[in-house]
């Protein structure tokens, strides 16, 4: 497909063009800085490097053909929203990615200042018309999880079709049965948005497809056990970033012909850095595209990201749904089962948090932590005091950050970065 | 006996610390300015080094510039640590209040960094802070702490935020508060930002105060009543960190 013809395309969903080429041209400049600058990729990365430059294009395409065969486009926020039961309904079910300073000056209309960037993102990118993600979307699903998501929903309910799911704030039995009658509540959406009716059949293919992209990904974090890292962190997370929005059957055998590469690798005991190489886990808040900044930074500092606990990361994809189940009514328990697995900063209490950030540190073999939360995003940065506690037990050493998506900072944090790699070497 | 340099380029001044292995054999420090580096350039001027260690905000302009045949850099959380540790080998905590940040560390012994703590982006508590408020009291900034002194009653200040604490400065003079007492407040507020920085990385004693700021007479006696320990204090605290790099330097060989 031609420029011409994606131009037409993003007119057509009432881009704004001339802000749009822009940011294109930035995403483009600072993919190549970040990405393309490594040394010692892997082949399989051409997956990557392709799916994101037509990442406002060649997939964009692919949606508009979906809509225009009768399918339907959902849009999500949060790794809570059953991906099984959008895709059961035959919907395309993508995560929008909300990483860039875009828009603020207009989201700052809607929301307050002192609110996290990943939201002002989201409202910005829709008010200024930049994303075609969100402009494809026939519905939205918001969630009751922090209190900045919660109260952003309603301001972006005036600008989007929006249902917003009720995640509980607590794992008791009754939160449990809260939670069922919201995923129920999702598939009846899904229902009357599709016409398709949602049965076990469909629903157990769903959670095959979305298990075997799962598993992938769980093969590519085991690989990177290895030391020396057979991939850099840059490149595990914009796979984990990948997965949100491209077609999930494609992206799980691109990632497994990926893994192939990476078992061969660590077979010849090669990677992307000298074997010794400081290794550090990320964890906190979710980094979406193209919120590359901290990787980098931690990177070029002499050492290497060998984990992501994150929602872009591990905790989108460290539990399967139970494929045991036979009828529609046992696939729903098994669904509801697994996502009030998720550890996300929004629970009280949340100790499996603490003991799978320690889990990974372990499996890993990673020398620090580098906890990193948005500035105002009082959940993780509570955690993060807690993390650091917990850790200290293992004389683990842990970095906290909280940062933005600006650039500002960056002298600031490479200097704390650097120290910390100093620190631990 | 190879000569090394310790080179701290910091955002308000850039200091200089030579080093034969064995002792400091010169130290000298200048304005940082906009051109750091013609700044770097000449206080190096005539000195035949073998090694040069660059540390601070700066350390990347120096890299690459071609100032010796081997050149270093290694932050200033590893410099000052390093450079307390030479200076007053039982210093298990640093306090750094430079020209525009803030650092603490807590150091085992031989100047390892166990833990430490940076001021975010804004200048608020630190040298820059007081040379700020000096300019507003008309008062040259060597002898600000020593006017602070002088004053009776510690009035609040409740901005840590430079421009606010100007505009709370100026609305209690308004009110006809003594001035002395409005400057002893003003150090006062420094030294509630740094004491909670410091309890972020466990504070253990004995401390040692680094940084320009640690010349002014008022903070280091507010300071030390609120930590409730003597402070070691270098002779010439603000070159801690150009001493820690060149003690990287010797180390490392050449
Ligand atoms: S951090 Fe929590 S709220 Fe955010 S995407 Fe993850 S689960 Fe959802
Ligand atoms: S980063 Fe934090 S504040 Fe922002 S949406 Fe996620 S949980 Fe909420």
């Amino acid at each position: 497909m031609t420029t011409n013809a994606h131009q037409a395309m993003w007119e057509q969903l009432n881009l704004d063009i001339p802000a749009h080429d822009g940011l294109l041209a930035v995403l483009g400049k600072f993919y190549g800085d970040i990405y393309l600058s490594q040394s010692g990729r892997l082949k399989g990365m051409e997956y990557l490097d392709f799916v994101l430059s037509e990442v406002h294009g060649l997939r964009i395409k692919e949606l508009q053909d979906a809509k225009a065969s009768g399918r339907k486009i959902v849009g999500t926020f949060c790794v809570f929203v059953p991906e099984e039961l959008t895709l059961a309904a035959d919907a395309v079910h993508v995560g929008l990615c909300s990483g860039a300073e875009a828009g603020f000056a207009e989201a700052e209309q809607l929301v307050p200042r002192n609110t996290c960037a990943l939201i002002k993102s989201f409202i910005g990118f829709k008010l200024a018309r930049l994303c075609p993600f969100t402009e494809s979307c026939d519905l939205v699903i918001g969630e009751t999880t922090c209190d900045g998501k919660k109260k952003a929903y309603e301001a972006f309910a005036e600008h989007v079709p929006l249902e917003v799911l009720e995640v509980p704030q607590r794992k008791t039995a009754a939160d449990r049965l809260l939670w069922k009658s919201e995923v129920l509540r999702y598939k009846q959406l899904l229902e009357e948005l599709t016409g398709n009716q949602i049965t076990a059949e469909k629903l157990q293919a769903a959670i095959q497809t979305v298990n075997a992209k799962r598993r992938a990904l769980q093969r590519l974090n085991a690989l990177r056990q290895a030391d020396p890292a057979p991939i850099s962190g840059r490149d595990a997370l914009l796979i984990n970033q990948v997965a949100f929005y491209d077609d999930p059957i494609r992206f799980t055998a691109s990632i497994n012909a990926l893994c192939d590469q990476i078992g061969e690798r660590v077979g010849k005991k090669e990677g992307v850095a000298p074997a010794g190489t400081p290794r550090l886990l990320l964890s906190g808040c979710p980094m979406a595209v193209p919120n590359w900044k901290l990787p980098y930074i931690v990177e070029s500092s002499g050492a290497v990201i060998v984990g992501e606990e994150s929602c872009i990361g591990s905790r989108n994809t460290r539990d399967l749904v139970s494929e045991e189940a036979a009828t529609l009514d046992e696939m729903i328990d098994a669904l509801v089962d697994r996502y009030l697995k998720i550890d996300c900063a929004c629970f009280t209490p949340n100790q499996e948090r603490q003991d799978n950030v320690r889990a990974m540190v372990k499996d890993l073999q990673a020398d620090g932590v580098i906890h990193y939360s948005l500035l105002f995003c009082q959940p993780y940065e509570y955690e993060a005091i807690k993390i650091e506690k917990t850790l200290s037990q293992d004389g683990t050493p842990m970095l906290s950050i909280a940062t933005d998506y600006s650039m500002e900072d960056v002298e600031q944090l490479k200097t704390r970065v650097e120290a910390f790699v100093e620190m631990i070497k | 006996m190879p000569l090394v340099g310790g080179l701290d380029v910091g955002s308000r001044s850039i200091e200089l610390v030579l080093h034969d292995g064995d002792r400091v054999v010169d130290q000298r420090k200048t304005a940082t300015t906009f051109d750091p580096l013609r700044q770097a350039r000449a206080l190096l001027a005539g000195v035949r080094l073998d090694r040069l260690v660059a540390t601070g905000y700066g350390r990347g302009l120096v890299e690459n510039a071609g100032l010796c045949a081997a050149v270093e850099t290694i932050t200033e959380i590893k410099a000052y640590g390093l450079g307390a540790a030479a200076l007053c080998p039982e210093a298990r905590t640093v306090l750094d209040v430079g020209g525009q940040d803030t650092k603490a560390i807590a150091l085992a012994a031989g100047g390892k960094i166990l833990k430490f703590e940076m001021n975010d982006r804004c200048a608020a508590g630190t040298g820059k802070f007081l040379e700020h408020l000096a300019t507003v009291f008309q008062i040259p900034l060597a002898e600000f702490g020593a006017y602070a002194l002088e004053g009776k009653e510690q009035l609040t200040i409740n901005s840590m935020c430079t421009v606010f604490a100007e505009t709370e400065a100026v609305s209690l003079m308004a009110r006809g508060r003594d001035p002395h007492d409005i400057a002893l407040g003003l150090h006062a507020s420094i030294v509630k930002r740094t004491t909670a920085m410091l309890a972020r990385v466990g504070l253990a004693s004995p401390v040692l105060f680094a940084g320009g700021v640690a010349n002014n007479p008022c903070v280091v006696r507010l300071l030390a009543a609120a930590l409730g320990t003597p402070l070691c204090i270098p002779e010439q605290p603000e070159m801690v960190g150009a001493h820690g790099a060149a003690v990287h330097g010797c180390r490392t060989g050449v």
